[in-house]
């Protein structure tokens, strides 16, 4: 192992030093003159976070795949390491090697939400590369986006030289080829770029120019040079049987969010909330083959010695498996001592027998996910999820011996009244009702019922239904949580309900960077140099500071957020193909005005274009409608 | 059946701390596979201990956890499974058996032996290996010590049992045996901040690069002490 990057008097200062010595099992050591091309992947936050995202760990274990790559990690360091750095100009290192970044070729950065933007440049500077990808020169590495937040890439697209938009298995190899070929013929860092430019499912904004209307709407965005795509049609891996998928994960010493195995059984959503980004921006719907993922539980487990695994998908209930995955995975940890993690489950029979076997039911809590308070409301956002299934699966919870109930809603969503706002109360209520009537005095564990209710503010994203919305003002949110409060207070069983509401000037922000365009470049460049990193991190987010960034640089934040959108609008984000199209989703927009649901995948194609992609549900054969509910229900942790 | 593991922890592995060093060795006995056996209840959990926690940035040649197994292949196989298991700068030493009725490590724990150097640049400017002579020939050495809840006055005289320096020149080391029982564990750091006081200079932050060379626990009384490596008290198997 080499040297330390930092020297102990470093170490011994600051907060959790294992966060920045790397050596953790299954970490990839090569000999650094045997390979060719040196990739440090990036989460922008801090380690404990960012080890816990599945998408790094696929994307480390393939590169270390390649025998000519070494792929390192690195992440934020903490805001008492930060100032440590800029004091003593310690460059920013990989976890690995313990090598500078400014070693690479690439820096991979995954951008999972927008509140980390300040933290990609806090990662570039303490890198000692240039913020703005313009400044940036032959001997510096290429800065590479991808993640969610890249199917809106504008406002941060100043700071990077290429966006992957898509999955990360599909094209990598092509692109690290030509990095080689380009350095090979002594290429200039442009050119390099022209290459990565004609590779499917590559952005590279410099590539791009953008003309604004009077209104500071977009006009058009056309490529600066012949052979660079207008249109950039997102990368999507069509067999996630065959493809990587990590079977030795890196594990952490210290403790991490998720501390787990991760098994991902399948990747899309079918059911089309019209709030929900990722609902939309992965699809079509593709399922891993049962037994490609229980081999890889098995060699998972073993190769980490984890105490738990964990299923992940954005609905577990969907998989078609599910039933013999479950008995597969309970079978094989018993003997082992290991828990089973079950987020994302309907609740119904079958959930709860399965729950009650896995989990010790009087600590666990279930967790329904209505989102809205009223049927009406519910039905605006094809949210198919009605009272009469939540109250029943709750009388089934209660009978097993469940006492504990989290609820999560969103408030300010399209067309939303304040009768929808106190449904929520009225909800909560019943759903305590139901416990006294279903538990029997003697038999109530604790003598009570908890239901715990939490609300997030809704923030319109692109690639949704919900993407021509007008998002509310912070006054508005707060006034929506005071009469979701004021709902509650006033129920026969209020005591039994617990309420808890977000910060509402960070989904302010988040909102304007969601639908944000260029323009939005210079204000988080202002706000980073002013101070602001970690705005994640409600302690260290500076609201005072953003709105001075926002007016020093003379944009107006409402223009991104409150703004009602023309039908016609061009959005900034869309030059990006999704699959999904803008017509589809204008459709199930205007559905959504009338009230009107749409089924899911399974029971009527929408013909909504993720079919485009030749796989998936679009082509299993449409079964009967389902039986019973499609109510999301998570045994615990928190939805995003 | 319970064993007694010896390690060692060095580079970067200091800077783990002790919660996470029994995170370390609970997914470590079962990358290797090793048969251990689990309490009852909902939440079972390895039965493993540990001897004494060593504070972040030291490193160590003698550290103990005692395991409970439901069956093995012997102390080799056990070694040679664990080692797989191990990562750089934590080093599986030896494995003995310890017999029925056995103390575990961490009620075993009488006595600990630490050798210090200083960092480059913060040794004292005193002719120190000749003062440390003299200080551990006093009688006596008065010394406030910090616990989580009050300051106490204590003599730290009795509880240092060896106190020497190993080498010459700019490689002189100290070395030093330690009470480390649980009624009176006493940190190194301790020992040098009252002798550079003694000497009307103050111990600087970070000025001691400090190795536990072994943890011993009392095979005779109080009075006369018969300190024996921890995994003296087991047998091989």
């Amino acid at each position: 192992m080499n040297k330390l990057a930092l020297k102990d008097e470093i170490l011994l200062q600051i907060e959790k030093p294992a966060r920045y010595i790397g050596n953790e099992v299954n970490a990839v050591i090569k000999q650094k003159d045997k390979i060719d091309i040196r990739i440090a992947m990036c989460f922008p936050d801090v380690y404990e976070i960012g080890m816990s995202h599945l998408g790094i760990q696929i994307l480390y274990d393939m590169f270390n795949r390649f025998e000519d790559v070494w792929c390192e990690r690195v992440y934020s360091p903490w805001v008492d390491l930060d100032k440590i750095m800029r004091e003593e100009n310690i460059p920013l290192f990989a976890l690995e090697s313990q090598e500078p970044i400014v070693n690479m070729d690439f820096l991979a950065m995954t951008i999972q939400y927008e509140m980390c933007y300040t933290n990609i440049l806090q990662v570039l500077d303490l890198s000692h590369i240039p913020l703005r990808a313009a400044e940036r020169g032959r001997e510096h590495p290429i800065v590479i986006g991808g993640g969610p937040c890249v199917y809106n890439p504008e406002p941060i697209a100043a700071f990077f030289d290429i966006f992957y938009i898509g999955e990360g298995e599909t094209r990598y190899r092509e692109l690290l080829d030509a990095y080689k070929e380009s350095r090979r013929l002594g290429e200039s860092r442009i050119g390099f770029l022209r290459r990565a430019a004609k590779i499917p499912g590559m952005y590279v904004p410099m590539f791009y120019h953008v003309t604004y209307q009077e209104d500071g709407t977009i006009q058009n965005m056309e490529p600066t040079e012949e052979g660079i795509p207008k249109e950039v049609v997102k990368e999507v891996e069509m067999d996630l049987s065959g493809t990587y998928y990590p079977r030795k994960p890196v594990v952490p010493f210290i403790k991490v969010t998720q501390d787990r195995v991760v098994l991902e059984i399948q990747r899309g959503c079918m059911r089309g909330c019209r709030f929900c980004q990722a609902g939309q921006i992965y699809r079509p719907v593709r399922e891993r083959d049962v037994d490609m993922l229980k081999q890889c539980a098995v060699e998972m487990l073993n190769n980490t010695g984890h105490e738990e695994i964990s299923l992940s998908s954005l609905s577990s209930s969907d998989y078609s498996e599910l039933p013999e995955l479950i008995d597969f995975l309970i079978q094989e940890c018993a003997e082992k001592k290991i828990n089973i993690s079950l987020p994302s489950l309907r609740i119904d029979a079958f959930s709860l027998d399965v729950m009650s076997k896995v989990q010790d039911v009087k600590k666990s809590s279930l967790t329904f996910a209505p989102e809205a308070g009223s049927q009406r409301l519910r039905d605006v956002i094809n949210k198919g999820l009605t009272e009469e299934v939540i109250l029943k699966g709750s009388a089934l919870a209660f009978e097993g011996g469940w006492t504990r109930v989290k609820l999560y809603f969103m408030l300010g969503l399209p067309t939303e009244t304040e009768t929808d706002i106190r449904g929520i109360g009225d909800l909560a209520n019943k759903i305590a009702a139901v416990f006294f009537e279903t538990v029997p005095k003697e038999k109530r564990v604790n003598g009570k019922v908890q239901i715990v209710v939490s609300t997030s503010f809704f923030i319109p994203k692109p690639f949704t239904p919900f993407q021509w919305a007008s998002m509310c003002t912070k006054d508005e949110f707060l006034e929506k949580a005071y009469v979701t409060r004021a709902s509650i207070k006033g129920q026969l069983n209020q005591k039994s309900i617990k309420y808890n509401w977000h910060e509402a000037d960070i989904s302010v922000l988040e909102g304007a960077f969601a639908r944000g365009d260029r323009k939005i470049a210079d204000v988080i460049e202002r706000a980073y140099k002013k101070g602001c990193i970690f705005d994640a991190w409600s302690e260290y987010f500076h609201n005072d500071i953003w709105m001075e960034a926002f007016e020093e640089c003379g944009i107006c934040i409402d223009f991104y957020t409150t703004r009602k959108r023309r039908p016609d609008e061009r959005f900034p984000w869309d030059f990006i193909n999704c699959g999904v199209t803008k017509g589809f989703l204008q459709k199930e927009w205007e559905k959504a005005m009338e009230e009107a649901v749409s089924p899911n995948c399974r029971i009527q194609c929408q013909n909504c274009g993720a079919n485009r992609f030749g796989g998936g549900i679009c082509f299993e054969k449409q079964k009967k409608p389902a039986e019973g509910c499609p109510a999301a229900v998570k045994n615990a942790g928190k939805e995003l | 059946m319970k064993v007694r593991i010896k390690f060692a922890k060095s580079g970067p592995m200091r800077f783990i701390g002790h919660l996470d060093v029994m995170r370390f060795f609970q997914k470590a006995v079962r990358r290797a596979g090793i048969d251990v056996a689990y309490s009852e209840g909902f939440s079972p959990h390895q039965i493993m201990s540990f001897a004494a926690p060593i504070s972040v940035g030291l490193a160590s040649r003698g550290e103990y956890l005692d395991l409970e197994v439901k069956s093995h292949a012997g102390a080799k196989d056990m070694k040679r499974r664990l080692d797989r298991a191990m990562v750089e700068g934590m080093e599986i030493l030896g494995i003995t058996m310890l017999g029925d009725g056995a103390k575990n490590a961490m009620a075993s724990v009488a006595a600990a032996r630490y050798s210090l150097k200083f960092r480059p640049g913060y040794a004292p400017a005193f002719d120190w290996p000749v003062k440390l002579e003299e200080f551990y020939h006093k009688p006596s050495i008065l010394v406030r010590k910090k616990t989580k809840k009050s300051e106490m006055d204590l003599d730290l005289k009795p509880h240092i049992y060896e106190l020497s320096v190993l080498g010459g020149g700019k490689d002189a080391a100290i070395s030093m045996l330690v009470n480390a029982g649980s009624s009176c564990n006493i940190k190194p750091g301790l020992v040098m901040e009252a002798f550079l006081k003694e000497n009307g200079e103050q111990l600087q932050e970070f000025a001691l690069e400090i190795t536990r060379e072994d943890t011993f626990t009392n095979l005779g009384t109080e009075e006369t002490r018969n300190l024996v490596p921890l995994d003296a008290v087991g047998t091989e198997f």
